[in-house]
């Protein structure tokens, strides 16, 4: 529950979400679901001559089991509160 | 809305979809469930070489399973158009790994 609530607040941001097939497609986080799954809106994949598979796709759709990370701007984050909430979720678990 | 992602949006769309084995599947997406399986109908499938232009296999009316599915994309059909396919050269893209 705490990422995806985290993700719910990061909505409008700049990320690039790594695939666990090394393909990275850059874009505006749209909207998130409880299984992590994300959709990206103005996506471009980051080394373009390397993955032309996706040159005519803008908005996108990806499965969250699929993902290997995902990059965010590094003042979109409040760490320390991130920090605090994974505290208390640990606490609770 | 920040709590759904559903795929309503795209039924009926052409939808460009990448497979956990690596595959790029093209087709007009005509339903999915809960666990994102999915129908494709008029699906190609778009296969990228190092030493040839891209090949399009003609596959049909498709269902999906969903732990198969990577990305769903949107395709927009006019910046389709304007790619020419006989000069794109990729190697093809790596299954997924978990």
């Amino acid at each position: 529950m705490l990422f995806f609530s985290y993700f719910k607040d990061l909505v409008g941001q700049e990320v690039t979400v790594e695939l666990k097939n090394d393909l990275a497609i850059r874009g505006t986080l749209h909207s998130v679901d409880q299984y992590l799954n994300i959709k990206l809106e103005n996506t471009r994949v980051v080394d373009q001559d390397k993955f032309p598979h996706m040159l005519s796709v803008r908005n996108c759709f990806i499965r969250g089991s699929v993902v290997r990370y995902v990059q965010l701007p590094p003042d979109g984050v409040d760490v320390d509160l991130l920090h605090d909430a994974a505290r208390r979720e640990a606490r609770g678990a | 809305m920040a709590t759904t992602t559903g795929l309503e949006s795209l039924v009926d769309q052409i939808i460009s979809v990448i497979t956990n084995d690596g595959r790029n599947i093209v087709g007009v997406l005509k339903g999915f469930d809960q666990a994102t399986n999915i129908i494709l109908d008029e699906s190609h499938e778009r296969v990228f070489s190092t030493k040839e232009g891209v090949q399009q296999h003609v596959l049909g009316l498709y269902i999906i399973r969903d732990d198969n599915i990577g990305v769903i994309g949107e395709l927009d059909e006019e910046l389709d158009a304007s790619l020419d396919f006989s000069k794109l050269r990729a190697h093809p893209l790596k299954p997924v790994v978990h």
